[in-house]
């Protein structure tokens, strides 16, 4: 197989088996965890205004009082990270091409220097999230294999990217086809990984919110 | 496998619903539950990160409710929860967690920590690994009728006993009253001014109430040790004295947990809803204020300031009463960083404070309740928990802080005018 047909087989076969794993993933474990039920509550509610699952959803997006100051490298390199994956995923121009082409569905992407800034700022920002994950006694302690997995599931696409882009290292057809390789392994990984917080984390909050709204507790 | 662990993994089983499951799959170990908890901020040690307390049961979910784990149990890849292993977590599931919730109210991804813990109780209590203080605990309550040995003819010489005191007659089982009032043996046995209180403040709003000689005791150590049958037990007799009075509300002492085991707990234990109204004390305080029954006079002096107990706080959303009941009372009243919504436990809250092997970690975790106070340096310290009370005490002897405690209840009944 030499490069173009590695890049012919990952732009076809290769992705379209990723997003089947990937949906079907999705479906099993949401259907796993969310299958499960819960009982209903037989105590008086006690109403208060804010104290909801959907309004817990949105609070939980900010740092809780006094927690900023105790884990500021997961705080803010959580939100760099998360917020230039969510730039560079869905506002380079050839990844709206691409949803375009699949999907018919297309919006205004950002200049490709603003793409490539963003890219190298939330490749740091991992840099010192993993950094952290190393000195930060707790967060030390809870690590495991899965931890550093998730992390170059995560970093592979970014750090692919931005060498094809750039022409750095391997011939550009190469690296490409290794950046599309890398995503499609994370989509694999995704639903049998911690990076299914992606989508359990809406339904952690909710529960949360709901229970705790249900006491008239705004958590 | 034991008999014994057989059966505490069992009800772990049980025990594991979809919030737990989403729970688990959510946690991104980031750690930040730590920084919440009391334990660790105040050892330093990681085995106390919240999250971590629960990692038996993780792994129980993991091989029992997902098709990965359950394939790596198939192919014997799964490492099994162990007698050896659930006897290491009794320090991390009883000792170290008093149910504060502070973690809960911190995981970015929106993890109920304290939800898991409570949970994880019931199988570790079933497991046979509960501590011995609260074994004890729960079989006095099952037995005699309260955690502390207390029976009814204690709780008659009390009521005597502040009958002369304060010249007013306490009711027992009396049918129709408005308000059944419970009591905490804590406050039996230490704490005779909270009755006292009760009376004078009854019968200066005019209302009718009662103690019942079946249902006296509100605390709960059933939910404490993680053993919802004996939990339900308890909690029925108090229902049964409620509705054999036909009171409109029942009215949780001075005690955290107390109130989410009447509040909160008691109706889903029972399985059905209640027929009357739970209050914490300081709430019906707080009504009778706003409908402008409660009239005090005068004011203290000296700088004080209130220590919010997590169950009726941050895990029972009681926040603004208390603070209306201190401003009626206290000229100078300080808040402590983070009071409130976010204020630290005292250290012996879910039953800690029964554990004896666990001092050594309460009067560590003391230290952020000592910063707090240094912050602020009240003259006296204000609470509505007879446990915090107890626990503070202990806390504040250790670290030679000269701080009287006292009860809201007691302090507000002081500022009652006598009848003419
Ligand atoms: S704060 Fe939440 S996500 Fe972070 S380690 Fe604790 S439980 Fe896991
Ligand atoms: S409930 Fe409180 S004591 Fe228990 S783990 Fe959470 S923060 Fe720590």
């Amino acid at each position: 197989m030499d490069q173009l047909q590695f890049l012919t087989w990952v732009r076809g076969p290769g992705l379209n088996l990723a997003l089947l794993v990937f949906v079907l993933g999705v479906l099993w474990r949401l259907i796993e965890i969310y299958g499960l039920g819960r009982k209903t509550d037989l105590s008086a509610p006690r109403h208060v205004p804010g104290a909801s699952g959907w309004a817990t959803i949105a609070r939980r997006s900010l740092p809780a009082p006094g927690l900023l100051k105790s884990s500021p490298v997961t705080y803010i390199g959580g939100y760099i990270f998360h917020v230039g994956l969510a730039v560079v995923v869905f506002l380079f121009a050839p990844h709206v091409a691409l949803v375009d082409a699949l999907v018919g569905v297309t919006w205004p992407a950002l200049p490709s220097q603003v793409i490539d800034f963003a890219t190298v700022v939330t490749m740091v920002a991992m840099v010192a999230v993993l950094v952290d994950r190393h000195v930060k006694w707790a967060k030390r302690f809870l690590s495991t294999f899965g931890d550093w997995f998730a992390w170059l599931l995560t970093f592979l696409p970014l750090l692919t990217g931005w060498l094809a882009v750039q022409h750095l290292l391997l011939p550009y057809t190469l690296m490409l086809a290794l950046h599309i390789l890398s995503v499609e392994l994370l989509l694999v990984c995704l639903p049998f990984t911690k990076l299914f917080h992606a989508f359990t984390s809406f339904g952690s909050r909710w529960f949360n919110g709901t229970m705790n709204g249900h006491k008239g507790v705004p958590v | 496998m034991s008999a014994s662990l057989d059966k505490g993994v069992r009800v772990l089983k049980e025990m594991i619903d979809a919030p737990i499951a989403s729970y688990f799959s959510s946690c991104v170990h980031c750690g930040i539950c730590a920084e919440a908890c009391l334990f660790y901020t105040e050892t330093s040690d990681p085995k106390f990160t919240p999250i971590h307390k629960v990692e038996p049961m993780r792994r129980i979910w993991q091989q029992e409710y997902t098709l990965l784990g359950r394939l790596a149990k198939l192919v014997g890849l799964a490492k099994p929860v162990t007698d050896e292993e659930l006897g290491k977590w009794k320090e991390l599931v009883y000792d170290s967690c008093t149910f504060c919730g502070r973690c809960s109210a911190v995981c970015p991804v929106g993890n109920d920590i304290v939800y898991m813990v409570r949970k994880m109780r019931e199988g570790m209590s079933a497991a046979g690994h509960a501590p011995e203080g609260l074994k004890g605990a729960v079989t006095r309550t099952i037995n005699i009728g309260s955690p502390m040995g207390v029976k009814l003819p204690a709780v008659k010489a009390q009521m005597k006993h502040v009958e002369a005191d304060y010249g007013i007659p306490i009711p027992l089982d009396q049918e129709g009253a408005e308000y059944l009032v419970t009591l905490s043996s804590m406050e039996i046995i230490n704490f005779p001014e909270y009755l006292g209180a009760i009376a004078k403040i009854m019968r200066h709003v005019g209302k009718t109430w009662t103690l019942s000689s079946e249902a006296f005791e509100a605390t709960n150590a059933g939910m404490q040790i993680g053993n919802s049958d004996l939990a339900r037990v308890i909690v029925a007799r108090v229902v049964a004295g409620a509705e054999k009075l036909k009171v409109k509300t029942v009215i949780s002492p001075e005690c955290g947990h107390a109130y989410t085991a009447l509040r909160w707990e008691g109706a889903n234990l029972i399985g059905r809803p209640f027929t009357f109204k739970v209050q914490h004390i300081v709430e019906v305080l707080d009504e009778f204020r706003a409908a402008g029954l409660l009239k005090t006079e005068g004011m203290e002096t000296d700088r004080l300031s209130f220590h919010d107990p997590c169950q009726l706080a941050r895990r029972g959303g009681v926040i603004q009463p208390q603070r209306n009941l201190m401003k009626m009372v206290a000229k100078e009243f300080v808040e402590m960083p983070e009071a409130g919504y976010m204020n630290w436990c005292c250290g012996g809250g879910g039953g800690a404070s029964s554990i004896e092997e666990g001092e050594y970690l309460r009067i560590e975790a003391f230290q952020v309740k000592k910063r707090q106070l240094d912050a602020v340096k009240p003259d006296r310290l204000v609470t509505a928990c007879a446990n915090c009370r107890i626990v503070l005490e202990e806390g504040l002897e250790h670290y030679k802080m000269n701080l009287p405690v006292v009860g809201l209840t007691e302090t507000i009944a002081e500022h009652i005018p006598d009848p003419e």
